[in-house]
């Protein structure tokens, strides 16, 4: 499981570089994910679109790595590819997160 | 009988593993490649498959017991792809299914559920889902509406 992150203005942007967070690596991801984003800004935008299939394990993942954060930071979902956000749209998780189409239409309405 | 436009019956066979689970998606989605399904039907089909393969590997087959065989029968008809996954491993708690009731989100950020999603998300997208128990077998069964007769190829 490979993240990347880097910093854009007061974001954090969180990149999955493999094609799918699945119930083999969904450890492996909440792990990286708590060593990429604690101490992180307030808002970190996790950048999916590398991301070709997730399953319930995935989602729970994300879901995790979100309650990780806490209360007083924001995690938002970008660039969700047809079956990621199929996922999140029947499990209504995408009431949850702040999900954009594209990294740069989040990174847009993100920055402040 | 088989028709010009219906794909012949194969199987898929694996190994318990989590692994495993992803040699299976792959051989089957590579197994409907002639059905040229879109990327909304793929997506379908990966997921059920996926959620109902993950469960037997962890519930069926749990850690601490010996893995073994998961056999993927697929037949493709004019209402969809019927699908068939065998095992012979703990069978379900009751004999049965669980419901797979959609999960409430609506809730504070610490209760937000991190599982469950996988049985709604079946019960979901797929018709008919049937189980039965036999012979030291699970067999779970289902329909998936999808390259069905008369629609886009």
């Amino acid at each position: 499981m490979e993240l990347s992150s880097r910093s854009e203005e007061n974001l954090q942007v969180v990149r999955v570089h493999d094609t799918r967070i699945d119930a083999a690596v969904a450890i492996e991801f909440k792990d990286e994910m708590r060593a990429k984003t604690d101490g992180g800004s307030d808002t970190v935008v996790l950048d999916l679109s590398a991301v070709e299939f997730i399953d319930s394990s995935g989602l729970g993942a994300i879901v995790a790595a979100m309650k990780h954060m806490g209360q007083a930071r924001k995690l938002a979902l970008a660039g969700l590819t047809p079956t990621v956000d199929k996922v999140f749209r029947l499990t209504r998780m995408d009431s949850v997160f702040s999900v954009f189409p594209t990294l740069d239409g989040a990174l847009t309405e993100l920055k402040s | 009988m088989t028709t010009s436009d219906t794909l012949p019956p194969f199987r898929v066979s694996v190994q318990s593993s989590q692994i495993a689970v992803r040699t299976a998606l792959k051989a089957l989605l590579d197994g409907l490649a002639p059905l040229e399904l879109d990327v909304e039907e793929s997506g379908t089909v990966e997921l059920v498959m996926a959620e109902a393969l993950n469960n037997i590997v962890e519930h069926a087959y749990p850690e601490g017991d010996a893995a073994g065989p998961i056999n993927i029968m697929c037949k493709h008809a004019k209402d969809g792809l019927h699908l068939k996954v065998v095992d012979h491993g703990r069978a379900m708690p009751d004999g049965q299914t669980p419901v797979g009731a959609a999960v409430d989100v609506d809730v504070a950020l610490q209760d937000m559920p991190e599982g469950g999603f996988g049985w709604f998300l079946i019960k979901d997208l797929a018709k008919e889902v049937r189980y039965e128990r036999s012979d030291w077998e699970n067999q779970l069964m289902f329909r998936l509406a999808v390259a069905t007769k008369g629609s886009a190829a």
